[in-house]
């Protein structure tokens, strides 16, 4: 498999609704290949609005280009196969196996189904199935699965498009420790083999220290911070966005983070 | 860690399961097609005047072995009733099954949501003023009407569950008053009707095969003939549209396309049925819940599945309006309902305990 080799860059961008901007004239300094970012900030930050609006699932304003191509104005089709936004949950009542939701996944659109070898389009659906760690669940019913199941079919079906940016809506809220560890670890693995740029949004700031090579912190629809984890996450930061006193100390991997719970 | 071999073993059991399950549902598909075959067959050769399937036959390909009135009862009743039946149920079952995905709700089906009320509405108001256009035949005059009452209300039903402040309930609720609301127009045109139009206008609230003409089955075939490759043609958006609306649109699919073109084709299907068949209850929503327990979510077997399965419970359905009360042809809505009300409670009861 090729492995991307195009950055990022957000320009100008804007979104929301009507009469409320949720981010207003957003920048971000270029995204490299192989990049994971974390996007965090407090509740109703825009974070994911900013998701959607790069998927080109919410109507924004400014620039976002890959490589030498401009994403905004890209019809949804094409611009699907470069980027892919994976939503916080997938539905409860859904009569469709895992194996059968992955594979649709990588069919869905026209543009995806020029291939027409069957075996091979099984093959690369049991590829990601297996490499998520549900590869016991395939032939399982969707409406069968636990949350945090249906959230890991949920990320073969955005894996198994293989995007160059891969944009995930809080990819962890719903598993357990041991899986939250195990997504962490094959995203930042795919991340770097394939290229792909990741942007996440994480609540969990001493995971996302620990994952990402870049943390954004988004404060009401503008960037508060931005840089490698122990420049972006800082007691100043921390006390400016999330209004809560903290002490927060590099280690080995990643940083500790002890909240100051008196308020 | 996994035992490499085990897992390329476990690895090639669910692979067969896959190529195992698409078989089966290939085959279910066409048992299913084969069972409407057999329905069609029993449904020519029962009727009031006993002709028994073997004279149909000697009918149908050797017209000599009969007497000119045998004949006349094959060709202009039972063939066309017949025809009429699995037309009929495969246009509405279809327009379930695209139904209840377009708007998420497994209640939705022309005949709960109003639909076919409107479609009813606009065919009477079509006969009771008389409508005409120049260059549309008589026959498509009703249907046509028909269609654009019926397409206005799926618009309203659309934007209704777009919005995000309906729900779930708030669509079927809404959907219950827009039936309310066109049976009363229909009865406002019926108070007002001459005679011969009110006998019009009472066969549509029964429903009924009794009106099946070779013309308007012509219509009505050549409304399924355009309608289906659309829609099996989006079946692969259909299916993902089931995993939500965003992901379906990250992977790419135009959705506000989708779902207007899907209920154009709703309209379509639901308005030509009604027109000639009058309101036929619970087919839509039947139909579609067969397909789907047995053959799953993905629609490139439940749309053709649906339609099958709405063909034969409407050509069983046929089967029984006349052999239920010997001598006399019941309107076959009323057996369609009679089938279709527990079906529809149990999906109502069953509901709370899946979420």
């Amino acid at each position: 498999m090729e492995r991307y080799s195009e950055s990022l860059a957000i320009a100008g961008l804007s979104s929301g609704y009507r009469d409320r901007r949720i981010i207003d004239g957003l920048n971000l300094s270029p995204i490299e290949p192989g990049t994971v970012v974390s996007l965090i900030g407090p509740n109703a930050a825009g974070k994911t609005t900013l998701l959607r609006a790069l998927a080109g699932l919410h109507a924004a304003d400014g620039s976002v280009t890959l490589g030498d191509r401009e994403l905004m104005g890209m019809a949804l089709e094409s611009r699907a196969r470069l980027v892919t936004y994976m939503p916080q949950s997938l539905p409860q009542r859904v009569a469709l196996t895992v194996l059968e939701a992955v594979i649709g996944a990588e069919r869905a659109s026209a543009v995806d189904r020029t291939e027409a070898d069957r075996h091979a389009i099984v093959d690369r659906a049991m590829d990601v199935i297996d490499r998520v760690g549900i590869g016991h669940l395939a032939m399982s019913g969707l409406d069968h699965l636990s949350g945090g199941q249906r959230q890991l079919a949920s990320l073969a079906q955005a894996l198994v498009r293989t995007p160059r940016v891969l944009l995930l809506d809080e990819p962890i809220s719903a598993l357990d420790l041991h899986y939250q560890l195990k997504v962490m670890k094959l995203v930042h693995a795919l991340s770097r083999e394939r290229g792909m740029i990741v942007i996440m949004v994480l609540h969990d700031l001493a995971i996302a220290a620990r994952w990402s090579d870049r943390i954004v912190v988004l404060s009401n629809g503008i960037v508060a911070a931005d840089g490698t984890p122990s420049v972006a996450i800082t007691p100043a930061v921390l006390a400016d966005v999330y209004r809560v006193t903290a002490r927060v100390t590099p280690q080995e991997t990643g940083l500790h983070i002890e909240i100051d719970d008196t308020l | 860690m996994n035992d490499p071999a085990t897992t390329g073993a476990a690895r090639q059991a669910t692979v067969a399961a896959y190529g195992r399950a698409m078989r089966r549902r290939t085959i279910i598909v066409i048992g299913l097609g084969v069972c409407c075959l057999l329905a069609f067959a029993l449904d020519i050769s029962t009727g009031p005047s006993s002709l028994p399937l073997r004279d149909v036959w000697a009918g149908l390909f050797n017209p000599d072995a009969l007497t000119a009135p045998q004949l006349t009862i094959i060709r202009d009743v039972r063939l066309p009733y017949a025809l009429m039946a699995i037309l009929v149920g495969a246009a509405l079952s279809l327009a379930g099954a695209e139904m209840q995905t377009i708007l998420n709700n497994p209640l939705a089906s022309p005949f709960t949501l109003g639909v076919s009320s409107a479609a009813s509405f606009g065919a009477a108001l079509a006969i009771v003023l008389g409508l005409s256009l120049p260059f549309i035949p008589a026959d498509w005059m009703v249907p046509l009407n028909a269609f654009i009452a019926a397409f206005a209300s799926v618009l309203l039903l659309e934007a209704l569950a777009r919005s995000r402040a309906a729900g779930v309930e708030g669509v079927v609720l809404f959907g219950i008053a827009l039936v309310f609301t066109f049976n009363a127009l229909v009865a406002l045109l019926q108070f007002v009707a001459s005679q011969e139009a009110l006998s019009q206008l009472v066969f549509w609230g029964m429903g009924s095969l009794g009106r099946a003409t070779w013309s308007n089955l012509t219509v009505l075939a050549v409304v399924l003939a355009l309608v289906v490759p659309f829609s099996l043609r989006s079946a692969h958006a259909m299916t993902a549209l089931r995993l939500g609306e965003d992901r379906a649109r990250s992977f790419g699919i135009d959705i506000a396309r989708l779902r207007l073109l899907s209920l154009l084709r709703i309209s379509a299907l639901a308005a030509t049925a009604v027109a000639f068949v009058g309101t036929i209850g619970f087919i839509g929503l039947v139909g579609p819940h067969i397909a789907r327990l047995m053959l799953g979510e993905d629609h490139r077997f439940l749309l053709p599945a649906s339609m099958l399965t709405g063909a034969l419970v409407m050509s069983l359905a046929s089967v029984v309006s006349k052999v239920l009360v010997p001598g006399a042809l019941l309107p076959v809505g009323i057996v369609t309902s009679m089938i279709g009300v527990p079906v529809f409670l149990f999906l109502i009861m069953r509901k709370p305990e899946r979420v």
